[in-house]
C-alpha cells in the first residue's frame, strides 16, 4: 500500500490504455476525414485539410458540435463522420469510467491519503508526539496534548477511530494514518525518525502491538523516549528486559495507589490531588478501611490488588465464577452480582469491595448490590467502556478505576512534568506526618480543585530574563521571585515542591529563603493563572523588575539612558536603578 | 519472449523510422515532406510516450522524457504546418518547409537516443 509513492504514476499506469484508445481514435477519424473526398470544387473533389479535420474532429468528438466547417460536407464524408461519432462516443466513454473507477478505488485513495500524511508528517516543524492507538486512552493524551499545545500524530488501525478523529475539533491538525503499528516501516513514515519527534506512546490495546513499538522505538529511534502500556507482566518484563524506559500497566499503577492509601493515606490524597485531571474538583473521599475485604473477580486487576492486600496483611474474600486452584475457605465460586454469592463472602462484615471483572454491568450490578446489603461498605470499581461513564457517575462510588485515564494521567505526568515523578517517589519515602501536613498547607492555600503542575528550568530559552538577571550575579530568594506582577504586595499562588541542580541533590519543598541558581529545574503546583504570571515574570523584563524591586522599568533603550543619569545626577533619588545595580559583578561562572 | 515487449519496442522503432522517413530529403522542398507521413509520426509518436508511462524506473523515465521531447518537437512542426497552410498569407513557402522538417530533425534525434536506450536496455539484461 505504501509502496504507490508517486500516485500519479499509479493514475497513468492504470490509464495507459484508455488514452491509447482515444489517441487511435482521434488519428483514425482525423485520417479518414482527410482522405475521404468532399463536395467538388473546380471539378475536382475537394479534402479537409489535417488542420480542419483535427479541428472538426476535437468539437465533434466533444459533443460540442459547431456543424460543418469550414464548408458544408460531402456525403461520403457525412458517412464517415457518422462513423467516427460513434467511435468517439465509445472511447470517451470507456476514458471515463475508468477514471471514475479509479478515482473511487480504495487502493488509490489509501495512497492519496497516505501520501498526504506523509507530507503532513514531513513538513511538522515543531516538536511533536507520536500516538499510536487511538483509543480511549489516545484521545484522552490527544486532546490534553491539543490543550498544551503540543503537536500530535496518530496511527491507528481501525478506520472508524480516524473517522472519529476527523471529527474532534482540536485547534491544531492532527496527521492520522489508518494502519498497523506494530510495523517499522509505518512508524518511520509516522515521524518517528523525525528530527522534531518527542516522544512515542504506545496504547493499542493490543501487548504484542505495544512490544513491536516499543523495540522499534528503541532500535531505530534510541532517543526518543517511549511511553509503552503493558497489562501483562511478561510484556512488561519483556519491554523492560531492552531498556523500555516508561511502562505503564494501569492496574499495577492502582494497585499500587491502593496499597499506598492503605498503607499512608496522606500520601495517597496528596498523589491524587498533584495528579489529577486539569480542571476537575478532588472529593475527599475517605481513606480505605482495614478490614474485611471482597474482592469479586480474580483476572488480571483482581490478581493485582489481591497480592496488594496480603502484603498489607488485609484479609480478602474472592468471588469469582472460576473455582480456585487449591481449595481455600476464602474463596466463593459463584456469581458476584447476586446477593447469595455476596453474603457467602461475607458483606455484612467486610469494609470493603473491589468489583473488578472485566465487565461494566457486572461491576455495577455488585457494586448496587453489596451497598443495599452494606451500605457503609467502602466500593472499587472498575470501569472498562469510557461509554459508560454516566452509570459509573451515578453511581456514589468511593472510587471508581478507569484503566484509560490512568495510563493518560501518567503519560501526560512524564510527558510534560518530568520532575513530578521524582517528587511522587519523594513523597512515597516520607512519613505520613510529613505529607499531612503538606497537603492540609498547599489545599488551604490553593483549594481542592486539581492545581496546575509545571516545571520550569531556568535557562535562557525557557527564563531569559530571570538567567540574564542571576548570571550577573544577583541572588535572588523563592519568595522574592514568587510575587504577583500586578501587584507585587500579593504572594503568586503557586509553591515550589522540589528544586533540581546539577551539582546539588534535590531539595524537596524548599524553604522561601533558597536562592535560584542559574541551570536550576524548579517544579512548581498552583493556579492556571498563577502559572502563566510566572512564566511571564520569568521571561519579562520589566515584569521581573517590578517584582524583585517594586520599580518600573522605563521600556527601551533610550528611556533606560535617561532614567539611568536622571538617578546618577540626582543623590537624594532612588540609590540606584535595578539595572545600575545589577550590573558591577562580574558573571560568576 | 514478451509480446508487451514486441508492442514497446514496435512503437518505439516505428516512431524514428516514421520520423526519418519524413526528414529525410531536401529541407526546403515541399514535394519531399509528405503531411500522412508527419501525422503518423505524430500519432505513434504519442502512442510511444503513453506506454512509458507509470515506468519508476530510472531507465524508464529517461525514455520518457526522451519521448515528451519528440512529441513536444513534433507538434510544433505540426503548428507551423498548419499556420502555414492555413494562417499565413504567403503559404506553404521554402522557409515554413525548412522550418518544419528542422524541427522533425530534432524530433528524429530524440527518438534516435530512445532507440538506443531501448538497445541499451535490451543488452544490459541478456536475455
Amino acid at each position: 500500500m505504501l509502496r504507490h509513492h508517486s500516485v500519479f504514476f499509479l493514475i497513468m499506469r492504470r490509464l495507459r490504455a484508455p488514452l491509447i484508445l482515444i489517441i487511435a481514435i482521434m488519428a483514425i477519424s482525423v485520417l479518414g476525414l482527410t482522405l475521404v473526398p468532399g463536395v467538388p470544387t473546380d471539378g475536382r473533389p475537394s479534402h479537409l485539410s489535417f488542420f480542419h479535420a483535427l479541428y472538426f474532429m476535437s468539437y465533434t468528438a466533444t459533443t460540442i458540435g459547431f456543424g460543418e466547417i469550414p464548408y458544408t460536407f460531402s456525403d461520403q464524408q457525412r458517412l464517415w463522420i457518422t462513423f467516427c461519432i460513434y467511435l468517439s462516443v465509445i472511447g470517451w466513454a470507456y476514458t471515463l469510467g475508468t477514471v471514475f473507477s479509479l478515482l473511487a478505488d480504495r487502493n488509490l485513495q489509501q495512497a492519496i491519503r497516505t501520501q498526504s500524511f506523509l507530507r503532513a508528517v514531513n513538513d511538522l516543524r515543531e516538536p511533536f508526539y507520536l500516538v499510536c492507538g487511538y483509543g480511549e486512552t489516545g484521545r484522552l493524551i490527544c486532546d490534553a496534548l491539543d490543550s498544551l499545545g503540543y503537536r500530535a500524530v496518530v496511527v491507528e488501525i481501525d478506520e472508524n477511530k480516524i473517522g472519529e478523529l476527523d471529527l474532534e475539533s482540536y485547534r491544531a491538525d492532527v496527521p492520522a494514518l489508518c494502519a498497523d503499528a506494530s510495523n517499522p516501516e509505518i512508524l518511520k513514515y509516522a515521524g518517528l525518525t523525525h528530527p522534531n519527534c518527542t516522544g512515542i506512546m504506545a496504547l493499542t490495546n493490543s501487548d504484542a502491538t505495544n512490544l513491536a513499538i516499543a523495540i522499534a522505538a528503541r532500535l531505530l529511534a534510541r532517543k526518543v523516549p517511549a511511553l509503552c502500556r503493558a497489562e501483562s507482566p511478561d510484556t512488561a518484563a519483556n519491554m523492560a528486559s531492552f531498556g523500555t524506559r516508561h511502562i505503564i500497566n494501569p492496574f499495577e499503577k492502582f494497585s499500587g495507589y491502593l496499597a499506598l492509601a492503605l498503607h499512608a493515606p496522606a500520601a495517597w490524597q496528596l498523589l491524587t490531588w498533584l495528579t489529577g485531571l486539569p480542571g476537575t474538583t478532588v472529593e475527599r473521599h475517605r481513606n480505605p478501611p482495614h478490614g474485611e475485604w471482597i474482592v469479586c473477580g480474580r483476572g488480571r486487576f483482581g490478581q493485582m490488588l489481591i497480592e496488594v492486600m496480603e502484603r498489607e496483611c488485609i484479609p480478602v474474600t474472592i468471588i469469582d465464577r472460576q473455582g480456585p486452584p487449591v481449595t481455600t475457605p476464602r474463596w466463593i465460586q459463584g456469581d458476584g452480582t447476586g446477593a447469595a454469592a455476596l453474603q457467602a463472602a461475607g458483606v455484612m462484615q467486610a469494609a470493603g469491595i473491589v468489583a473488578a471483572t472485566s465487565n461494566d454491568v457486572d461491576n455495577l450490578s455488585i457494586a448496587v448490590t453489596a451497598r443495599e446489603l452494606n451500605p457503609s461498605l467502602f466500593v472499587i470499581l472498575r470501569q472498562n467502556q469510557y461509554a459508560n461513564r454516566g452509570l459509573f457517575e451515578a453511581f456514589n462510588h468511593d472510587i471508581n478505576v478507569v484503566p484509560s485515564q490512568i495510563i493518560a494521567h501518567e503519560c501526560l505526568a512524564i510527558l510534560t512534568t518530568p520532575l513530578l515523578v521524582p517528587f511522587l517517589n519523594e513523597v512515597r519515602q516520607r512519613d505520613e506526618s510529613w505529607c499531612r501536613d503538606l497537603i492540609e498547607r498547599l489545599t488551604a492555600r490553593l483549594g481542592w480543585e486539581v492545581p496546575a503542575v509545571w516545571s520550569e528550568r531556568i535557562n535562557l530559552s525557557r527564563a531569559p530574563a530571570l538567567y540574564r538577571l542571576l548570571m550577573k550575579g544577583r541572588t535572588i530568594t523563592l519568595e522574592a521571585l514568587l510575587r504577583s506582577p500586578s501587584g507585587r504586595d500579593d504572594a503568586l499562588a503557586c509553591e515550589v515542591l522540589l528544586v533540581d541542580r546539577d551539582d546539588d541533590d534535590h531539595i524537596v519543598t524548599p524553604d522561601e529563603d533558597v536562592e535560584i541558581r542559574p541551570g536550576d529545574e524548579l517544579l512548581l503546583v498552583g493556579s492556571t493563572g498563577a502559572r502563566e504570571e510566572f512564566r511571564l515574570l520569568v521571561s519579562n523584563e520589566n515584569a521581573l523588575a517590578y517584582v524583585l524591586t517594586g520599580e518600573d522599568l522605563p521600556g527601551g533603550w533610550i528611556w533606560e539612558r535617561l532614567a539611568a543619569r536622571r538617578s546618577a545626577s540626582s543623590p537624594t533619588g532612588p540609590a540606584v536603578t535595578p539595572r545600575r545595580r545589577a550590573r558591577p559583578p562580574p558573571p560568576q561562572s | 519472449m514478451n509480446l508487451e515487449k514486441v508492442v514497446f519496442g514496435f512503437f518505439i522503432v516505428l516512431a524514428a523510422t516514421l520520423n526519418f522517413g519524413f526528414f529525410i530529403g531536401e529541407i526546403d522542398n515541399p514535394t519531399h515532406h509528405d503531411v500522412y507521413e508527419l501525422f503518423a509520426a505524430i500519432v505513434v509518436s504519442l502512442v510511444a510516450t503513453v506506454l512509458k508511462l507509470g515506468d519508476r524506473t530510472q531507465i524508464g523515465a529517461v525514455h520518457l522524457s526522451t519521448s515528451l521531447v519528440a512529441d513536444l518537437q513534433l507538434l510544433a512542426a505540426a503548428m507551423v504546418w498548419g499556420y502555414a497552410a492555413h494562417v499565413s498569407a504567403d503559404g506553404m513557402t521554402p522557409e515554413m518547409m525548412a522550418r518544419i522538417v528542422s524541427m522533425s530533425g530534432g524530433a528524429l534525434f530524440a527518438n534516435v537516443v530512445s532507440v538506443v536506450i531501448l538497445i541499451a536496455e535490451t543488452i544490459m539484461q541478456r536475455r
